[in-house]
């Protein structure tokens, strides 16, 4: 069976004085039903940009450049306006770290479930769709659904209005949620309520979710699928028992070094010196190498391919598994 | 004596409504009768969801609020008048969002040398000579001094920030939630360079945190407040091997482990924070608490003593079932080892070799 979605050669630029800079630059991707592709890495790696180049909401002057984004097999970057509202808030689905700039201040909460919902179903009656908002919101497990119906955003917690985004994004079924670092502003109470509603309505509907994060608790909780991200590319792909098993980009290293453990006492963290370079000042080569403590000559010349280092696991580093290269320096 | 001691501090706001003739229509009761304690040397996190009364608290220990009742000793006196100055010196402050605590228009060095300014320290050519010294010490260069903060990252201005805190050597920071808007990476290192510098310079730490895995890393010893008060606080080692207070067992259980062979562990606590203008009666967390009785909905638990150096607000703490800490298995062998040479071949660069 084909996957639920494929990104090939995926390429998201801004236009400066200095020609196009990428933002997203290269990346390849592959989301299988019914499963979660978490995707980690440090700010200003690209991870929303990606996210916005799949649902083409990219702000200008940002455009996508280059590759395909395969829903079923049918490249969205080609599809009229018109078609890809449709597949917007229909097939695919998108929720952001902070719901209150997505939700209308001005409407009752109810409203905008009614409004999101009428959008693809013209002809339900306004009662019809009063009751599908209200079951709505009590999938999410929101309590007294009748009476929040008629609040206003600013009456509800972080976590009511990030579960009323849930409700208006599931409105209509999608096949995949991109969610965006969804509890990122949350305590962790609130991101455990939340990260538990999304994998009961995983379970419930079969869809696939892209779960942006820079929690690697997060994605080790909840992700099948890791890709890590490094300014703009794919560094390392796993599954993500692999990928905590046995990480091997040096990226992913440093990140799994800099998180402290609950279950771990360490006198000092690994942490990863530096920090991303901004999309219009990479370094030649690997873009991890100023960074690198196992950077050799060659790691600036080109850049490594993303290739399997064991079967199902790809990594872009000329030195991965890292032990040989070790062996190899004298 | 300890450096710092707290005691019953409250600070309540009231609630006014009404444009024309504004009635107070309730309280907010922030802080709620905290008490607590830090030794020198030492480092007390306060941990909590968000509105609990943490930062509430550090103002109040900062003196940037009066408290609505309550005292606040520091090094054995009693914070007013005279003693409020010499607080002001040996007590300073870094904040989450190293963006809106600097000053944009001031040059780095001008930041960094301002409170030694405000407290008469030195002449200018020391105070400079003292900027690079805190530059160097705190990971930046000594150019830095003539940029401003704009041209910093996140982690650079968290750094900036340090060093100014640092200026004055006080005995005291208090650090609210100081790496909550970093990356895993950038927080490792100013984890890394508040540890270095407490053992420097013997600082004692109060540390604002909401993340458990990095007050676990910072902390020796651990306050977890809840709706305005302290119901849980003991030694580190123990809170997190025994939590008691059936409030820091869920906050331990909320947390994902990077770790998926432990996914599915992770166990919500229901319900929100009640508003801290109605807390509810008796033990305040008896609408969310799993184990709650009658009492607890009656009679507010008082915060006692249950083993040495632990203290906890709960009537049914000696009898609640035991936590089943699941120390898990820390990171695979292959990641360790791979951690392992990271961090060699890291050491070999930083001392020049290969
Ligand atoms: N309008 C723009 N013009 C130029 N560069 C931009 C623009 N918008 C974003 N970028 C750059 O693109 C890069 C990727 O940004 P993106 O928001 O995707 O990062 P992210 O991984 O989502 O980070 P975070 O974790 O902070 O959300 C960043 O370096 C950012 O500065
Ligand atoms: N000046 C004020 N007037 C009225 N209420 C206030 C004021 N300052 C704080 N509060 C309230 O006091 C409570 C405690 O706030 P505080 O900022 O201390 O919480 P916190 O634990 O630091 O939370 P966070 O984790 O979100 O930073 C909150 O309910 C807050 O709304
Ligand atoms: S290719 Fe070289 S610089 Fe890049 S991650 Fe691998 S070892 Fe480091
Ligand atoms: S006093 Fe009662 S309600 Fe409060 S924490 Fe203890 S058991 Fe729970
Ligand atoms: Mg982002
Ligand atoms: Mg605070």
């Amino acid at each position: 069976m084909t996957p639920l979605l494929e990104i090939q050669g995926l390429r998201t630029v801004f236009r400066s004085a200095n020609g196009d800079i990428a933002a997203v630059d290269g990346v390849d991707l592959t989301v299988p039903r019914g499963r979660t592709l978490g995707i980690v890495g440090e700010s200003g790696c690209g991870k929303s940009m990606l996210s916005l180049s799949v649902m083409r909401l990219v702000p200008p002057p940002g455009r996508v450049a280059a590759g395909r984004v395969l829903l079923e097999g049918r490249d969205l970057l080609t599809l009229s306006t018109a078609e890809m509202r449709a597949v917007r808030g229909g097939q695919v689905a998108m929720i952001f770290q902070e719901p209150m700039t997505s939700l209308n201040p001005v409407h009752p909460i109810g409203l905008q479930i009614t409004e999101a919902m009428r959008a693809h179903d013209p002809r339900a009656s306004a009662a019809e769709l009063r009751d599908r908002a209200i079951a709505a919101l009590e999938r999410v497990r929101i309590p007294a659904p009748a009476r929040r119906y008629d609040e206003f955003p600013h009456q509800l917690s972080g976590g009511m209005r990030q579960r009323v985004m849930i409700a208006m994004a599931l409105a209509c079924k999608p096949k995949l949620l991109i969610a965006d670092e969804p509890t990122t502003a949350l305590d962790v109470t609130v991101q455990a309520q939340i990260l538990d509603l999304l994998r009961d309505l995983q379970q419930e509907t079969g869809m696939s979710i892209i779960l942006i994060t820079h929690d690697l608790g997060v994605v080790a909780e909840m992700a099948d699928e890791v890709a890590v991200m490094y300014a703009g590319r794919v560094a390392e792909r796993a599954s993500a028992r692999d990928l905590f098993g046995s990480p091997q980009h040096p990226y992913t290293l440093g990140l799994l070094g800099s998180v402290p453990r609950l279950d771990e006492d360490r006198e000092r963290l690994l942490a990863i010196e530096g920090a991303v370079p901004p999309p219009f000042a990479l370094p030649q080569g690997c873009r991890f190498h100023p960074r690198c403590p196992f950077a050799i000559e060659a790691c600036t010349k080109a850049q490594p391919p993303l290739e399997a280092i064991e079967p199902g696991h790809l990594a872009a580093c000329i030195r991965a598994p890292v032990e040989s290269a070790v062996e190899l320096t004298p | 004596m300890s450096l710092l001691d707290v005691t019953d501090l409250t600070k309540h706001y009231p609630v006014r409504q009404g444009i024309v003739v504004a009635k107070q229509v309730g309280t907010v009761r922030a802080v709620d009768g905290v008490s607590f304690r830090i030794e020198r040397g030492e480092t007390l996190a306060l941990v909590g969801e968000s509105g609990c009364g943490k930062s509430t608290t550090a103002r109040l220990v900062l003196r940037l609020i009066e408290p609505t009742s309550g005292t606040v000793r520091f090094d054995g006196q009693e914070v007013s008048g005279a003693a409020l100055r010499t607080l002001r010196r040996r007590v300073q402050v870094v904040f989450q969002d190293p963006y809106a605590s600097l000053n944009p228009r001031l040059r780095v060095g001008e930041t960094i040398a301002e409170p030694m300014e405000v407290h008469g320290i030195g002449d200018a050519t020391s105070r400079e000579a003292r900027v690079q010294e805190l530059l160097r010490l705190v990971g930046l260069a000594p150019f830095h001094a003539q940029r401003y903060p704009h041209e910093f990252s996140g982690g650079q201005r968290q750094r900036i920030g340090i060093a100014r805190a640092l200026a004055v050597q006080p005995d005291l920071i208090v650090c609210d939630e100081p790496v909550s808007a970093l990356d895993v990476s950038i927080q490792a290192q100013v984890v890394n360079l508040l540890k270095d510098l407490q053992r420097q310079f013997g600082l004692s730490y109060l540390f604002i945190a909401h993340d458990l895995a990095v007050v676990r890393h910072m902390a020796d010893r651990v306050a977890v407040m809840y709706l305005g008060q302290i119901v849980e606080t003991a030694p580190k080692a123990d809170l997190f091997a025994a939590p008691r207070h059936p409030y820091t067992q869920a906050l331990l259980r909320a947390i994902p482990h990077p770790d998926p062979r432990r996914r599915g562990q992770v166990t919500p606590l229901g319900g929100d924070v009640p508003s801290p203008m109605n807390p509810p009666p008796g033990c305040r967390f008896h609408t969310r608490c799993p184990f709650a009785q009658d009492v607890c909905r009656k009679e507010e638990p008082v915060l006692r003593d249950i083993a040495a150096g632990a203290r906890v607000a709960c009537h049914l703490a000696e009898t609640l079932p035991p936590f089943a800490v699941d120390s898990g298995d820390g990171l695979s062998d292959i990641a360790t080892r791979r951690l392992a040479l990271y961090a060699a071949a890291k050491e070999r660069r930083a001392s020049g070799v290969g």
